[in-house]
């Protein structure tokens, strides 16, 4: 089989392949959890994940590489659990890049760590034949407090789906700066310190979370209903979408459901402090239409159900392929 | 507006079999949820105006054939590049260092065929008469600026000429929900002659939840008589677009085509007139189809012959990771969307 570009979609095939491949030959229990970090003991408990960024354009409405290989990093320690401490980065430059180009970008990089009161501790630059390009990985490491237990098995009948903002806005950010569509959409590209923060102060049951990124908010809960093999019902109505947005998808023929965000994340919470999670998130950056969008209806069976405004009801599937434009 | 819901959920009335043919309502009604809204004596059908899900193998494994000649880049929109040919996709073709670009729009076939002259351009043209005006104005805007590298591997469709043939041939559809998208080029008069034909009713419809809930409870209460009926009026004219015709006209001209599951049909396809010839990457002959596995039922399931349940692959050996056909492939192919919204289960 050949590598193609469903397996990077972040959808169903890329969990195959990494399945396949990845999950296989490394053979660790902790990485076999596949949540955003892993969690390991030691000092207390760590938190450790990677991330590689390859984005067109480098530069976008809301963003940029820089800010996006910090936000992706943060966000998937954040998601574990952890507080965020020290991030390594990797550069793969293609031969061609411009130095102007990388120093707007390690600016980027270092307001945006500072804004997630992480450091950037490690690095490394390898540059490789090519036409310009700047590739990034970076590697976070965070810590766990004692009493925090996030997982996606750890989701229960009677939970509350919350989440923190408005779907797709990046996806369709990037697609329009890639296609020459001009808009107003802004990525939405942010490190979520702040409202998960929030909610672990005031004392909210986190069950799991996830940022929303690729493969985007169907995906997500898919992976919560196989995990925690339970059913997870959702009001359409109650989804965040900008209008903007939602005129996008609708020109190209895609799903906000589908699409990747950089600054949002999906939290399921004990039922009684669904109130003051959504309460900390509103009150947070990044956070101020934050929604309870649906509910985990039952334990024993594994589905994501879509109650839509005219009343109907439809199953949500992961992502499949690479969440194309229909082409009539 | 009355609310048409309980209606449609507590019908009893004869049971009614009601087609859409157009492959962005299939994927409308699935977004929507309404095949669950509707009393179990008016089932939906999907018909063959999915355009990726009608062609036939032997195009995809032309353009594959293309992908692999040095010199020649095959652009495509997105939902072909996973469809199964003959021997391989255009993903697998891909993989294999076939030159395919995937593009969302026609008209950066233009921009990439005059920044790059050394190479020939080659746009998979597929699509019904919505898509045909806008490949014709490519065609257009090709001609005007002289760029000579830019061709089109056609596989062009026109509508009435199906609808009349599923009617025909399968029978048992007591009204067609209209396709919105091409009759805003056709016009909603098209299907007059095909309501009288065969006695039943027409309604065009858009693509918003209560639109389409409008459009089905219209074709329950006029069915069984010929009416055409517009729920579309801000996008659909009596007569459509004729300038968008005549665009195509100029450029294309009727010819049999192959469908997918369905054979040839005669005058049921758009060709490139001999005077634009030039612009051909060799899309005549193209008619050859085979199945991909053994008991695959694409054919049934795209003249509304059987849902795509019924299939015996479907959810099994067919899924959107295991498409066998392109009707699990594509975002408007009925057996993609019961897949993903979960119609073909209880």
């Amino acid at each position: 089989m050949k590598i193609t570009m469903a397996h990077g979609s972040g959808g169903e095939s890329t969990s195959e392949l990494i399945a396949d491949i990845f999950e296989k030959s490394f053979n660790d229990p902790v990485l076999s959890k596949m949540e955003d970090s892993a969690v390991l003991p030691g000092a207390g408990r760590i938190a450790v994940t990677t991330d590689s960024f390859v984005v067109t354009p480098l530069f976008f409405p809301g963003g940029d590489i820089g800010r996006l290989c910090v936000c992706g990093t943060v966000n998937d320690l954040l998601m574990s659990g952890a507080d965020p401490e020290y991030l390594t980065c990797g550069f793969i430059l293609e031969e061609g890049a411009d130095t102007e180009d990388l120093r707007k970008i390690a600016v980027s990089m270092s307001r945006t760590a500072r804004e997630a009161g992480v450091r950037i501790v490690a690095g490394d630059t390898k540059v490789v034949e090519g036409s310009g390009g700047v590739y990034i990985n970076t590697a976070g490491v965070g810590f766990v407090p004692d009493g925090i237990n996030v997982g996606a098995s750890n989701c229960r009948e009677g939970d509350a789906v919350l989440l923190s903002g408005s779907l797709g806005d990046h996806h369709a950010a990037i697609l329009s700066k890639r296609m020459g569509i001009e808009n107003t959409i802004v990525s939405d590209c942010a490190p979520l310190v702040g409202m998960v923060d929030a909610m672990k102060r005031s004392g909210v049951r986190i069950h799991a979370m996830r940022d929303v990124t690729r493969g985007g908010l169907a995906t997500i809960l898919n992976e919560f209903a196989s995990a925690a093999v339970c059913r997870i019902g959702l009001d359409e109505s109650k989804i965040p979408v900008s209008p903007q947005v939602r005129g996008f998808c609708g020109i190209l023929g895609l799903d906000p459901l589908d699409m990747g965000n950089e600054g949002k994340m999906v939290a399921v919470v004990a039922p009684e402090d669904a109130e003051r999670a959504v309460g900390c998130m509103r009150k947070s950056r990044y956070g101020e239409n934050a929604a309870v969008i649906g509910r985990v209806e039952a334990e024993g069976e594994s589905a994501v159900l879509l109650k839509t405004p005219i009343g109907g009801t439809r199953v949500v599937g992961p992502l499949y392929g690479e969440g194309l434009p229909r082409i009539c | 507006m009355t609310d048409v819901r309980p209606f449609l959920k507590n019908y009893d009335g004869p049971p009614v079999r009601l087609m859409e043919v157009c492959g962005t309502h299939t994927a409308a009604i699935s977004k929507n949820g309404i095949a669950r809204m509707l009393s179990p004596a008016i089932r939906l059908i999907s018909g063959p105006g999915c355009p990726v899900c009608v062609t036939v193998t032997a195009y995809i494994d032309r353009l594959v054939e293309l992908s692999l000649r040095p010199g020649t880049v095959v652009l495509t929109f997105g939902d072909l590049m996973r469809v199964p040919g003959g021997r391989m996709s255009l993903n697998d073709a891909k993989a294999a260092g076939g030159n395919v670009r995937m593009v969302y729009s026609p008209m950066d076939a233009l921009r990439l065929a005059e920044s790059d002259p050394k190479n020939t351009y080659v746009f998979a043209a597929v699509g019904f008469e919505t898509t045909s005006a806008v490949y014709a104005a490519l065609l257009e805007d090709a001609e005007s600026e002289r760029i000579g590298n830019l061709k089109l591997l056609t596989s062009l469709k026109i509508m009435p000429p199906v609808i009349d043939w599923v009617c025909r041939n399968q029978g048992g559809v007591d009204g067609f929900i209209a396709p919105g998208h091409v009759s805003v080029i056709t016009g909603c008069k098209i299907y007059q002659p095909l309501a009288e034909r065969y006695g039943i009713p027409f309604v065009v419809a858009g693509f918003e939840g209560g639109q389409l809930l409008d459009a089905i409870y219209a074709l329950v209460k006029l069915r069984g008589r010929p009416r055409v009926m517009n729920l579309y009026p801000s996008a659909v004219r009596e007569n459509g677009n004729e300038e968008a015709r005549r665009a195509i006209r100029r450029y294309f001209e009727p010819c049999a085509a192959a469908w997918r599951g369905m054979g040839t049909i005669p005058g049921s396809g758009l060709m490139l007139r001999k005077e634009y010839s030039r612009f051909d990457a060799g899309s005549a002959g193209l008619d050859e189809d085979c199945n991909f596995s053994p008991g695959c039922l694409c054919a049934k399931v795209l003249t509304g012959a059987i849902s795509p349940a019924d299939c015996p692959r479907f959810g099994r050996l067919c899924t959107p990771q295991t498409p066998q056909g392109a009707c699990m492939v594509s975002q408007e192919g009925s057996c993609y969307n019961y897949y993903i919204s979960g119609r073909g289960s209880k």
